[in-house]
């Protein structure tokens, strides 16, 4: 009787812990919302953050998007070729990279490569006082740190995933038509009479969108809610990636959902 | 000590409380500070010395009492009143706190760009002076991350006074600082509040640095003024807590041993 009570008990901690920090998280999110007009004003100040975030992203975002547009041109083929519609591969590459793979393997990249960077960056500046010395400067961090990472985040985000699309696009085109001889005529053709601008590539960047948004919120929360401690950051960090990781892929479920729904 | 008029102090601690959740760090400090002295607050690690200056820079609220900066209560300021205040304070953190993401001359530079809209000439002058005036000016392009210690501090003396602050605040500034560093730092900390006109809290557990450059000490132990008075009266004190500190005897009222049980039981215990 008393491990169910204590099991219960550890449960409604950790359920109430959860809602509770994010409560925390929305307050935070709202807070930085509110201080933005100085970034936004002095844009210097965002774009500085941009190249830090999606300029230094952008090696690992275009090879990977090569890749995995290989590996489409590849696999695509493979199936297609078995009911004779191999010549439809320049379209399945081009739907899969724009509705799905192009934001959320983008998504994941930024996670790792640029979430990361930020929690660390901003834990370790509060775990050296830097955000208190700031504050007692009577300049606001929220303002002066926090939200030019948030922006630059959200900014980046669209911007990368539709170079990760391209580049996929690319990557298919690479396989497809130079190496394994689809023509080149009907690539690119049925793809264009297949691909909607307002169907697919306008909710492919609205999901990139939303994922840049959830990766740049929780990235900022993590590394200003850091313990100021070398285990602090580095648990924020892991935390960072973790979060922002399953967010993407829940996200975009619930974005897919409303989006596609073969209506 | 001498009674003094109140228009002559620029910071007031009044029968200050302070708790961490249900810890006790301050319990009824009183303290007074005058315009353009150098004062130095010491005590031992962790007796609240820093939760102090929290508590004068408005970064924490006491839980009871009033500390009152230029005759402003600073807990009741608002927002925007408190950040005008900090406009006229400096802090100098433990280890600079410099912002690691830009050089020694942005760093400085960074006051006068937040809030002021001087011309980027005269920034480069004022820049230029302060690091002048604490030796570095031909370091001025370095990063955070390649000037020493002793080094480092005197860069965020400089960005502490980059504004002329009327009240400077110093955490520790001698810790872990070589011999020859902490001369430099101290001689820095006593002809930069002369210079500006300016007064000076230094919290230090370093007596004998902090002796030769401060005007007036206040003793603090567990939470409250033990005693206070000129560096000279400290010296010659036969409180045996004041002897202790100053003379770093490790006998003395202050226990070495953190609070435990009866240490044959203890080991008894454990064995059993």
């Amino acid at each position: 009787m008393g491990a169910v009570t204590e099991f219960l008990e550890r449960l409604g901690g950790r359920a109430t812990g959860a809602i509770h920090r994010l409560g925390f998280a929305s307050r935070f999110l709202l807070l930085t919302l509110q201080n933005s007009g100085m970034c936004l004003r002095r844009f210097s100040l965002v774009t500085r953050e941009i190249y830090f975030t999606g300029v230094l992203s952008l090696i690992i975002i275009l090879v990977s998007g090569l890749f995995v547009g290989m590996v489409l041109g590849l696999q695509g083929y493979d199936t297609l070729e078995r009911y004779g519609s191999s010549s439809a591969l320049g379209v399945l590459v081009a739907l899969s990279l724009v509705r799905e793979l192009g934001p959320v393997v983008a998504g994941l990249l930024f996670a790792s490569r640029a979430g990361s960077a930020i929690t660390a960056e901003i834990g370790l500046m509060k775990a050296t006082e830097q955000l208190a010395a700031m504050e007692m400067m009577a300049v606001d961090p929220i303002g002066r740190v926090i939200a030019p990472r948030f922006w630059a985040g959200v900014i980046s985000m669209p911007l990368l995933a539709a170079m990760f699309s391209a580049m996929g696009v690319f990557g298919g085109y690479l396989v497809g038509v130079r190496l394994i001889g689809v023509d080149e005529g009907s690539f690119w053709s049925q793809m264009q009479a297949a691909v909607d601008f307002r169907e697919d590539i306008l909710n492919g960047v609205i999901k990139s969108l939303v994922f840049g948004i959830a990766v740049s919120w929780i990235a900022v929360f993590e590394g200003y809610d850091a313990p100021p401690t070398a285990e602090g950051v580095s648990g924020a960090t892991t935390r960072t990636v973790v979060t922002s990781s399953l967010s993407i892929l829940a996200l975009d479920f619930m974005l897919t959902a409303f989006m596609f729904r073969g209506a | 000590m001498p009674t003094i008029a109140a228009t002559d102090n620029l910071v007031e601690v009044e029968n200050v409380n302070f708790a961490y959740d249900s810890r006790q760090i301050l319990k009824g400090v009183n303290l007074n500070i005058r315009r353009g002295q150098v004062v130095a607050i010491m005590g031992l690690s962790g007796c609240g010395k820093t939760t102090l200056l929290r508590l004068i820079g408005g970064a924490l609220r006491p839980t009871q009492g009033e500390v009152r900066v230029g005759g402003k209560a600073v807990s009741r300021l608002n927002h925007d009143e408190l950040f005008a205040l900090r406009r006229r304070m400096g802090m100098l953190f433990q280890f600079g706190a410099l912002f690691t993401d830009m050089s020694c001359y942005d760093n400085v530079a960074f006051q006068m760009r937040e809030h002021t809209d001087l011309p980027e000439a005269l920034i480069d002058d004022l820049v230029l002076m302060k690091l002048q005036a604490v030796g570095l000016r031909g370091a001025h392009d370095l990063m955070p991350s390649e000037l020493s210690g002793g080094m480092a501090r005197r860069v965020a003396l400089a960005r502490t006074t980059a504004l002329d602050p009327m009240l400077i605040m110093y955490d520790e500034p001698f810790a872990g600082l070589d011999p020859v560093s902490m001369g430099v730092i101290g001689q820095l900390i006593r002809r930069l509040n002369d210079s500006l006109g300016a007064t000076s809290i230094i919290v230090t557990h370093d007596v004998a640095e902090a002796l030769e450059l401060v005007d007036y000490v206040y003793f603090m132990s567990d939470g409250v003024i033990v005693t206070h008075g000129i560096p000279d009266e400290l010296r010659a004190s036969d409180k045996p807590f004041v002897h202790q500190f100053v003379h770093g005897e490790t006998d003395g009222p202050m226990p070495f041993h953190y609070p435990a049980e009866d240490y044959a039981r203890d080991l008894d215990a454990r064995q059993a």
